[in-house]
């Protein structure tokens, strides 16, 4: 379970999140949608802890992240982002086993390895293993971040991190997703999706991501959080957030609702 | 880039002999070539009830060992600060002795030397290098401070270089005052600090040496898995559990104490920290584990080659060992600043 409680994060005057409170319960996939400015990325950012707000509180199980260590929190909490530029030539396998930095103190052990390995041939980026990352593509280096992320929360007995061996409940593994899916075609992003989506059936994974594509968002979201101006203006599931009036007022455009067979799909004027 | 991770442990071996290598010829040809008996001899005399040393080989063992060994350490000390400053700031052109800190560490060196004599102060083995390691912070961080972008706070690598240009214009115009009005022997030769020279080596500076440069490249060994990290972003690097503050700090400290003490005994030699990551790179990629180490024995045995190219050169006179390393280091910096996707 992931909490934020009245938080407002400001730069300088300008709070660019005021006052949100929301609730993220695990084994769910929970999107926010918003307009350009609507605070989206900062709010991921708040929540992975990477900004620290000025009012409010984030916490993940009851527990305030605020005085969490970086290395603790790195064992639970992933974050993909839009884009990664490598500074020097590393090869593919190396940037995959980083998100494994937090699991190991020297060098990585054979569960590391295998963690790897899996995870490259899962997001099929196994036969540019030795490729320098410079040289790929930016789909191809998105999904070998993605594998990355996924191997920084990969676990390989349930229950091994629970929380100071007294609760056999194990802690939650967070994921965040900075609008991932930019430089991604049609194709990858709803491969993308389906991974996520089923990285999230666990039932300790808590999942928050930013997507652009409303349609995106109602076909995989289990939660829908609208954001505007740094406020919550709906949440609930796809067809409670995703209102004519809601998306005339936040978007400024005029929606159509068209069902189709796997449900609602909007189109644009 | 192919295979790497296995080869690199038989790279660094081979790394290794080279550097041994290029120490044996280092003690051998000189001003005068020792012969292997004359060497054996004389390090034979050092265990007792042995026969004493000849005058040739006192030479060996008070010029010429000392020199082949603080050149090695020297050597290592610059190719680590290298690496480690262009992992700190993600750029494959910035060096110790661009960014300033080396101009800085002579400056404070010459300083203690001009006003030692002056004031007459109590010196212990630890005052002139840690003199060295006060100018090479402030320099340092004067650079990087003055480069620092009024909008965001980052410094662009173009005003890194520009800024560094200026500051070092600065620092040796000041040691060239200094020089000038010096009385100690040492500080008085300006080329001495501006271009660097190994002649002046004995075996307390390769102690002192000796000691920050080994005890700052294992304390930077820790953090090679960092630095890693660091190198996809400080944002991803944050994710990945490195307090990237901290770590920027201490690779700033180690960088400046290993290449300040180094400076303080040598003067300024430029370009070694360029060039050394940048071979190792080239051959096998950049895990910063296998750079610290290689840079450290690639350091060694490059300025140990220069030092003996520096002697041989115009025998028996010699040559500053920085036109020597200035001579095949820029051609290789040029080169790196055309290549566009390096300077952002």
């Amino acid at each position: 379970m992931l909490q934020a409680s009245n938080v407002t994060f400001r730069i300088g005057n300008k709070a660019l999140i005021s006052d949100v409170s929301l609730t993220f319960p695990p084994g769910q996939l929970h999107l926010i949608i918003g307009p350009n400015g609507a605070g989206k990325s900062t709010l991921i950012k708040v929540l992975a802890r990477l900004l620290r707000p000025q009012r409010g509180k984030i916490e993940y199980e009851s527990v305030d992240v605020e005085a969490a260590s970086e290395a603790d929190l790195a064992r639970r909490r992933a974050v993909l982002s839009q884009a990664v530029e490598v500074a020097f030539p590393f090869t593919v396998r190396e940037v995959v086993m980083m998100g494994r930095y937090p699991h190991f103190g020297g060098r990585p052990g054979p569960a590391d390895e295998n963690i790897v390995d899996d995870l490259m041939a899962f997001f099929d980026v196994t036969e540019f293993r030795d490729r320098d990352y410079q040289t790929l593509s930016g789909g191809e280096r998105q999904r070998v971040n993605f594998a990355r992320v996924l191997a920084q929360l990969w676990r390989l007995t349930p229950g091994s991190l629970a929380l100071n061996g007294s609760s056999s409940n194990p802690l939650c593994r967070f994921l965040f997703l900075d609008e991932p899916l930019t430089f991604l075609d049609i194709r990858h992003q709803i491969d993308f999706m389906k991974k996520v989506r089923s990285f999230t059936d666990a039932p300790d994974v808590v999942t928050v991501g930013v997507v652009h594509d409303l349609n995106l968002a109602t076909r995989f979201a289990d939660q829908i959080v609208l954001l505007d101006g740094g406020q919550v203006i709906a949440v609930g599931s796809a067809t409670d957030v995703l209102t004519l009036e809601n998306i005339r007022k936040v978007f400024h455009v005029e929606p159509t609702f068209v069902s189709v067979q796997s449900g609602m799909h909007l189109v644009f004027d | 880039m192919t295979k790497q991770r296995g080869t690199r442990r038989g790279f660094l071996l081979i790394l290794a002999v080279a550097t041994l290598i290029a120490l044996a010829a280092s003690i051998r040809f000189g001003a005068i070539d020792f012969s292997i008996a004359d060497i054996t001899h004389a390090l034979t005399s050092l265990i007792p009830g042995h026969p004493e040393p000849t005058l040739n080989q006192r030479i060996f063992l008070e010029l010429r060992l000392p020199r082949a060994v603080l050149c090695l350490f020297v050597g290592a000390s610059l190719g680590v600060g290298g690496t480690l400053m262009q992992a700190l700031f993600r750029n494959p052109i910035v060096e110790p002795g661009l960014v300033g800190t080396s101009s800085g560490a002579a400056f404070g060196s010459a300083l203690f030397f001009v006003l030692g004599g002056v004031l007459h102060i109590a010196a212990s083995v630890w005052t002139l290098p840690i003199a060295a390691c006060i100018g090479g912070v402030v320099s340092t961080y004067l650079v990087f401070l003055l480069a620092k972008s009024r909008e965001d706070g980052r410094a662009s690598i173009v005003m890194l270089l520009l800024t560094g240009l200026a500051v070092n214009a600065l620092f040796m115009s000041a040691i060239g005052f200094l020089s000038y009005i010096a009385r100690d022997p040492q500080a008085r030769s300006i080329t001495f600090w501006s271009l660097g020279t190994l002649s002046g080596a004995n075996w307390k500076s390769v102690s002192i040496v000796s000691i920050t440069t080994t005890v700052g490249s294992i304390l930077a060994l820790r953090y090679a898995k960092q630095l890693n990290a660091l190198m996809i972003g400080e944002e991803e690097a944050t994710y990945l559990g490195v307090n990237v503050n901290r770590l920027k700090w201490i690779i700033l400290s180690i960088n400046v104490v290993i290449v300040a003490v180094a400076t303080a005994f040598t003067g300024v030699i430029s370009f070694v920290g360029l060039i050394v990551p940048h071979i190792l790179r080239m051959m096998r990629g950049a895990d910063n584990r296998f750079l610290i180490v290689g840079s450290a024995l690639l350091g060694a045995t490059l300025l140990s080659l220069a030092d003996l190219i520096a002697r041989l050169a115009l025998r028996p006179a010699e040559l500053p060992i920085g036109i020597v390393t200035s001579a095949v280091g820029v051609p290789i910096f040029l080169s790196l600043l055309r290549r566009r996707q390096y300077v952002f």
